[in-house]
């Protein structure tokens, strides 16, 4: 289904689609990106990379390439995920190798910024519900999931769990006003207005 | 400062705020142009706009093309970006390339009462120019180049009051890394951290450069030190400041910037300079700091949350607890980087290097933090200084900070680095190790063999020389 594969758009209401599991507190950016693929001039091939070592250490074992796992949009995860440095490759990884949404116990600050950037959800969850989540779905990992935000829940046919959001982010997604280029445009008049105050765009006689 | 750059209020509750200065270099901004030509968006204002490389620059020959095509296929599509957009770009053989946070004061550009933004998150650094400054993912540059403005919540301030002053042989970066060992690598989460007090006020430019850059190391996002007679003086005659009647107008108005004595913190925290030593890391984190005179903490001497990273630490760097740092083997011993690559960073190592000889079986280079930091060095004779003690003299560039040129680590190879981040893995090898500490410190290390104290190698003539 085309709704699923291409990259997010507008409004964001609810994302559909098969989950995946990756366990483990504090998994930073370098871990989902290693550097070495920083040294690219595109985010294009970034999909094939994610998780790139620790995929190579567990030789097809990893949940990034399980096959039950291809194609799967919604990432479950646990604390603190995405730490370490600022990167937006380790977003773009995600969201080209499929991934429209995460669901964990919390997010580093960034790593959650981007996402955000990138119209793509993280929702939190306490870390015994994370757990159930992540045993319901390892029990069935063909089942589909919908993750709805206006409900803030995520359910299928296995069960129902409510997500948490801030509601900033929340209604930036809701109301497709995530995209922060198009708004920062809109306001030129605004912008002009600013650069006539600053001193130092005015030779300092303001 | 916030008001007068702030353009809108967006709606998720955070600002738009109007960036002064953008700076870009060619890891972090090949995305965003791609991304704008996508939009069909072209770049708002190019003349606020600045380019240089660093990241992937080879330190040895930077004869073009360069010898990796990878680093080659980056440089060329900066280039392409900025002869397309108009923007301004500082490159290799200019004269003024460098790291981006250590060419941007060199060359006036960055200001007091500025806001700063960077694909980088060491951008906290322009902080110490009393400026606005903070480091920005890609999306961001895109939004920077498209509207010079960007989408931010405001900072907690959290005070760092320093008094006392540091001892000799006691430099910035020991200052920074006792901070960040007190307050925890996620204690500055949310919060700009302005550091202030007697201590800070005696340091130079570059000093309160080195304080601010690291102020992302302690999770604060922005480092601040309001503007006064020093950093004004530091700005007089630079390339991009402000001249004849302009610079008056300018320092009258950056004085107005600080005179808020009684602004009140969201929290206040002090320390004495007097106390603090030369400070090296053992660990993983930056946080993960002793002074030379300690040995390694015990896992169970630490809280709970601490312990399990130090056990990871341990394991990793293959040190053992309670264990001076004192006496460490090391291999490699790098000078440079965007924290400690500035003239008086190299004139600190240089004074340690003079007249003596890097230990057998050590590698020893110096990395200038731009071309005109190498220029100057040179006029200085520094260079022959560092080369007749063994150690080898690069150009500009960010090296072995985090290893996207050629400069790396073998193996577990150990080295004592002026840089920043002494994560797994930073300096190219993914075993490698790293110990944090001031130039000096390296310097002294490089002669020793080992992490040794630089208080016993300080020259009578230290003083002339820093
Ligand atoms: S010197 Fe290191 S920390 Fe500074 S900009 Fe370069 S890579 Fe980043």
């Amino acid at each position: 289904m085309s709704k699923v594969s291409s990259y997010p758009q507008g409004v964001i209401q609810q994302v559909l689609g098969r989950c995946i599991v990756m366990q483990g507190d504090d998994i930073d950016t370098d871990r989902i990106i290693p550097a070495r693929f920083l040294k690219c001039v595109s985010f294009k091939d970034l999909g094939a990379q994610v998780f790139a070592d620790d995929r190579k250490e567990l030789q097809g074992v990893h949940p990034f390439d399980r096959k039950e796992n291809i194609g799967a949009s919604i990432l479950i995860v646990n604390d603190n995920f995405g730490c370490g440095s600022s990167r937006e490759h380790a977003p773009q990884a995600l969201m080209r190798w499929g991934i429209r949404a995460l669901i964990g116990q919390s997010f580093a600050e960034i790593f959650y910024g981007n996402c955000l950037a990138l119209g793509i959800p993280c929702a939190t969850a306490s870390a015994k519900e994370i757990n159930q989540i992540q045993k319901a779905i390892e029990l069935d990992p063909s089942q589909v999931w919908e993750l709805n935000l206006t409900k803030k829940n995520i359910q299928s046919s296995l069960g129902s769990w409510d997500v948490a959001m801030e509601s900033g982010p929340l209604e930036m997604l809701l109301k497709g006003r995530w995209d922060a280029t198009s708004q920062l445009i809109s306001q030129e008049a605004f912008l002009k207005q600013t650069e006539k105050k600053l001193p130092y765009l005015n030779n300092f006689t303001k | 400062m916030w008001e007068l750059h702030r353009v809108a209020e967006l709606p998720g509750g955070s600002t738009q705020l109007f960036v002064g200065l953008h700076l870009i270099h060619e890891v972090t901004s090949p995305q965003a142009f791609a991304a704008l030509e996508e939009m069909g968006l072209h770049v708002r204002s190019p003349e606020r706009t600045l380019a240089t490389v660093d990241h992937i620059v080879p330190t040895i020959s930077q004869e073009r093309p360069l010898a990796d095509p990878l680093a080659e296929e980056m440089l060329t599509t900066l280039e392409r970006n900025c002869a397309n957009y108009g923007i301004n770009l500082y490159g290799l053989g200019s004269g003024k390339q460098g790291i981006v946070h250590v060419i941007a004061p060199e060359l006036g550009l960055t200001q007091p009462g500025m806001t700063v933004a960077c694909g980088d998150s060491h951008t906290s650094t322009h902080g110490a120019f009393g400026a606005i400054a903070f480091g920005i993912g890609t999306s961001q540059v895109r939004d920077v180049l498209a509207s010079q403005s960007i989408s931010i919540n405001k900072l907690k301030v959290r005070s760092i009051w320093v008094d006392g002053q540091l001892n000799k042989g006691v430099f910035a970066k020991d200052l920074i890394l006792h901070v960040i060992r007190k307050l925890g690598v996620k204690g500055g989460v949310g919060y700009a951290y302005e550091f202030g007090g007697p201590a800070i006020e005696k340091l130079s430019m570059e000093e309160r450069m080195t304080i601010c850059n690291m102020a992302i190391e302690g999770g604060a996002r922005c480092g601040y030190i309001n503007p006064d007679e020093i950093t004004f003086r530091y700005l007089k005659g630079r390339l991009h400041s402000p001249v004849g009647e302009a610079w008056d107008l300018a320092v009258n108005w950056w004085k107005s910037l600080c005179t808020d004595i009684n602004a009140s913190f969201d929290d206040q925290i002090r320390f004495d300079a007097s106390d603090i030593t030369p400070t090296v890391t053992w660990g993983i984190t930056p946080g993960q700091s002793i002074s030379i005179d300690e040995n390694m903490p015990y896992p169970e001497s630490l809280s709970q949350s601490e312990r399990l990273i130090a056990e990871e630490a341990y394991k990793y760097m293959d040190l053992e607890p309670g264990k001076p740092i004192y006496g460490v083997p090391v291999d490699v011993c790098f000078i440079g980087s965007c924290t400690n690559g500035r003239l008086s960073d190299l004139r600190a190592a240089a004074a340690i290097a003079k007249g003596r000889q890097v230990a057998p079986g050590v590698k020893a280079f110096v990395v200038p933090g731009s071309e005109k930091v190498g220029i100057a060095a040179e006029e200085q004779g520094l260079h022959k200084i560092f080369q007749d003690a063994g150690f080898e003299w690069r150009k500009a560039g960010c090296s072995m900070c985090l290893a996207m040129n050629p400069d790396r680590l073998e193996g577990n190879q150990i080295s004592a680095s002026s840089s920043n981040r002494n994560f797994k893995g930073r300096q190219g090898s993914s075993i490698g190790r790293t110990l944090l500490m001031s130039p000096a410190m390296v310097a002294a290390a490089a002669i020793k063999g080992q992490i040794t104290d630089v208080r016993a190698f300080l020259p009578k003539s230290l003083e002339n020389l820093l």
